[in-house]
């Protein structure tokens, strides 16, 4: 079945198995590596990316669901919230292995598109659905903060 | 960027999105490439360092990185010695090869034991030093000086006003005799070194460049997984794939020595094709008992000889049973539960198979093992391993057994000639063994009437992680020293002291889990030290600094720092825990909230000796996702049999670890020291869950001695 969306701006079309998730599609299909398999249940956020503008679950998103719609991976995120983001993430070496990483930063970015300024519990609560396994959580909460003051000018 | 097509001619076919280099040569920052370029004309002083022509020094890094940071520190030691500036330093993976990239600790390639810097610390600076000595003799003939008038500024050599880059002068180095016996610097010339440069990794692993093995493509591959056996010790009876055969994109079925292995075009059509298996399986040898029994089997054999495979007396001072028999005794049993380590990134691998050799890539945290491993299980003699990227590892990767490099090896096998990456799930990875074993303690002592500890007498039974593995051999007939680390040598000395390990047995897989041995003995040591120091009405630190006496004056300086650290002034409880591992030495005191019954862990303070800093930024952070890896299991973590031998955990939803909202707040403290560097990936872990059961157990009088804390229903 051809599927065709917009990945990074860009479109593409896809003839796969409808139930395939849209983490495959992007990693088998498109190669867009950035975007990783944790769990394949929506339990731990690796596998993060924006469906529509919206944080959403690549693992547990069948490509069928994605015709029409407009993806965005960690290689397209852009905008001054990710620019401020990676920038905070990187002045405080906050990754460790790192494999998790794309996935916080996807989270926190859409965190500070819909609030500018979170305090430690409005983070808490947008970042629950992201594991790090290594428990970057201490740098992930400061880098957040860091990057708002950025934003804030 | 810079795209090395043609490196080692081996990676012609590899898709060129996933071999892009993480940064172009001449980029002023640091960084690190995915794969180690050709030498392309660089200069190459030794095994560890080349130096191109743009100027770029790249840092061949023997040990896997997952997080630990080794890219960075043995980069940095490198630097230190060249004086070089830190943006024109790069790492990369070093080749496989025991002979060039031993461990010295191991006497083979591998990572572990929080070993890499210690091990590396001279051997990395003794690299640097000589190629600094070619490239200031090379300077002298150019500029026509004495090698002594020549200094070296930030990678740039000069003499009065000439100058020349590394990448100038390389060519000309390369015709430079080698010395001897390079001298390094004294630490008072140190100028990288204790300082906190930022990582080499930290871009690439937040804008999704970074390359694990999960990421690599190759031309034609097929992607694979295996259906392991549901029971450890069973074995595929008969199989069905007929219904796997008519998946669209599945391409073949094969049966290996590790269960059924489905090859398909893409992952989801292998998954799915795993799924349509019908699998009967022979559990004749299968372990049946559930883990509530063998506990109950655990807990006689810890507290008595007669219940084991096998009764150790490791150490004995003194009159143990004397001294008990009528005195005060107290007396405690610790239960600490099989554990999974799950890494972000679950076991995988890919391998191209030729007709006699093959390439592999993989997070091999022990590439000696696993490339010989591969070549025997493959009958072939050349095996060339790229050591990728990892996500975590905690202990998973580093696998005496090699049990994954040998079901890749299976798989290629099944399949011929061709490329195939290999993909546990996450199903796969918490149901498929190698555990922190699953531990009983059990310890009796006795308390003078002035509250001294005259007696300790501790039995732990659990089953072995050496013995049974090509690395028995280095217990020399002794017993396993993983059962029991940190319970030895115990540091709290009495005149009566006795460890008993009673040795384990059962189908289930055993493995080093981050701290290994001290994951559960340094919770029951300093869980029931502070039971006696509260019983014999003793401060917590106060009392432990008195028990120490003269000869450990590390773990009084790191508890000493973290008492002075801590703010005890809140209406919470707070407990203190300290735990010498891997050499190093870690304090730690929680604060801890009684949320409706249940321990919420607020802040923790950490002061940690680990000789020299080299980079005190990463020591923190080890010390900071050490303490999260440790309250995580502490809190939350179980692998359980039902009864019959079923796993009941499969995936995170049934395994919970911890999340951001449970972490707390760190504030890390580095005791300053002349001492050699020791590791720090691991001594983070030990204490945080002492240190809580100890602030609970003051706050709420009730001793937590069955782990986990939060048990799920």
């Amino acid at each position: 079945m051809t599927i065709s969306f917009t990945v990074n701006g860009q479109d593409r079309s896809v003839d796969v198995d409808p139930d395939t998730p849209l983490l495959w599609v992007l990693r088998d299909e498109l190669r867009l590596t950035g975007t990783k398999f944790g769990c394949g249940i929506a339990q731990c956020g690796a596998c993060t990316v924006y469906l529509n503008g919206m944080t959403r679950r690549s693992c547990v998103t069948p490509i069928s669901m994605v015709e029409g719609s407009d993806v965005t991976t960690i290689e397209g995120l852009s905008g001054p919230e990710a620019e401020a983001v990676q920038a905070a993430w990187t002045a405080i070496d906050v990754p460790q292995c790192g494999y998790c990483q794309s996935g916080q930063v996807m989270s926190a970015t859409a965190l500070l598109q819909q609030n500018g300024a979170p305090t430690d519990e409005d983070i808490d609560n947008a970042m629950a659905g992201n594991i790090c396994r290594c428990a970057t959580y201490v740098r992930i909460r400061q880098a957040i903060h860091d990057a708002a003051k950025t934003l804030e000018g | 960027m810079n795209i090395h097509t043609s490196r080692r001619g081996f990676l012609t076919g590899l898709i060129v999105a996933v071999a892009l280099p993480q940064l172009a040569r001449a980029e002023a920052r640091p960084g690190y490439f995915n794969e180690l370029p050709a030498l392309d004309g660089d200069w190459a002083p030794n095994a560890f360092i080349r130096v191109a022509p743009d100027n770029t020094v790249t840092v061949l890094i023997k040990h896997i990185e997952f997080g630990q940071g080794p890219y960075t520190g043995l980069t940095t030691l490198v630097a230190e010695e060249l004086d070089a500036d830190w943006g024109q330093m790069r790492a990369a993976a070093a080749p496989a090869d025991a002979e060039k990239y031993a461990n010295m600790a191991f006497g083979m390639q591998g990572t572990g034991g929080s070993s890499s810097m210690a091990n590396s610390f001279m051997q990395m600076r003794k690299a640097g030093a000589a190629a600094r000595a070619m490239l200031v003799a090379a300077a002298a003939e150019k500029f026509g000086v004495p090698a002594d008038q020549i200094t070296i500024e930030k990678g740039v050599l000069k003499a009065g006003d000439q100058s020349a880059s590394f990448g100038e002068l390389a060519e000309a180095a390369a015709s430079q005799t080698a010395p001897d016996d390079p001298q390094v610097k004294s630490p008072d010339q140190f100028r990288l070194i204790g300082t906190d440069l930022p990582k080499v990794d930290t871009k690439a692993k937040t804008d999704g460049q970074a390359e694990f093995s999960l990421d690599v493509y190759l031309d034609g591959m097929l992607t694979a997984v295996v259906a392991h056996p549901p029971k450890f010790g069973a074995t595929v009876a008969s199989v069905d794939d007929s219904a796997a055969l008519q998946v669209a994109g599945v391409q073949k079925v094969a049966q290996i020595p590790q269960g059924v292995a489905v090859y398909a075009d893409n992952t989801f059509a292998a998954l799915k094709g795993r799924a349509a298996l019908e699998i009967d399986w022979d559990d004749s040898s299968a372990e049946t008992r559930s883990t509530d029994q063998m506990i109950d089997q655990w807990t006689a054999a810890a507290r008595a000889t007669g219940h084991a495979a096998r009764d150790w007396e490791v150490e004995a001072t003194g009159d143990v049973d004397q001294a008990l028999s009528g005195a005060e005794m107290v007396e405690a049993t610790y239960v600490f539960p099989y554990l999974a380590h799950t890494p972000m990134e679950p076991l995988d691998g890919v391998i191209r198979l030729g007709d006699r050799e093959a390439d592999v890539w993989m997070g091999s945290q022990m590439q000696t093992g696993d490339v010989g491993t591969l070549a025997s299980t493959l009958g072939i003699q050349n095996v060339r391993l790229n050591t990728m990227l990892a996500g975590g590892s905690f202990g998973r990767r580093a696998q005496p057994d090699a049990h994954f490099a040998a079901e890749l090896g299976e798989v290629a096998k099944a399949h011929g000639p061709g490329a195939v990456k290999l993909l546990w799930t996450r199903e796969d990875d918490i149901q498929g063994g190698y555990y922190r074993p699953l531990t009983v303690h059990n310890i009796r002592a006795a308390l003078d009437a002035d509250g001294n500890i005259t007696a300790w007498d501790h039995g732990i039974a659990a089953q072995p992680i050496f013995i049974g593995t090509p690395f028995e051999g280095m217990l020399q007939g002794g017993p396993d020293f993983s059962a029991f680390e940190g319970a030895s040598e115990l540091r709290y000395t009495t005149a009566n002291h006795r460890l008993r390990w009673a040795q384990m047995e059962s189908p289930v897989t055993t493995l080093w889990w981050r701290s290994v041995g001290h994951s559960h003995t340094g919770f029951a040591v300093e869980c029931f030290v502070d039971e006696l120091l509260e019983k014999a009405g003793r401060d917590p630190i106060e009392g432990r600094l008195a028990l120490l006496g003269d000869d450990h004056p590390r773990e009084k300086g790191v508890l000493q720092r973290v008492a002075q650290m801590a703010d005890m002034s809140g209406d919470f409880g707070y407990g203190v825990a300290v735990v010498k591992s891997f050499d190093s030495y870690v304090a730690q005191i929680a604060e801890v909230e009684d949320r409706g019954g249940i321990p919420h862990v607020r802040r923790v303070w950490c002061a940690v000796d680990c000789g020299l800093a080299v980079n005190p930024n990463i020591v923190r952070a080890q010390m900071e996702g050490g303490i999260g890896y440790g309250l995580s299991a502490v809190l939350f973590s179980e692998i359980t049999l039902d009864q019959g031998g079923t796993i009941r955990q499969q995936n995170w939803d049934s395994y919970p670890i911890m999340r951001i909202p449970q972490m707390p707040a760190v504030e890390v403290e580095i005791v300053q020291s002349a001492e050699p560097p020791t590791g720090v990936g691991e001594p983070g872990t030990p204490p945080i869950g002492p240190a809580v059961a100890n602030a609970w157990r003051r706050m709420t009088g009730k001793a937590l001695r069955r782990l986990p804390i939060v048990p799920v229903a």
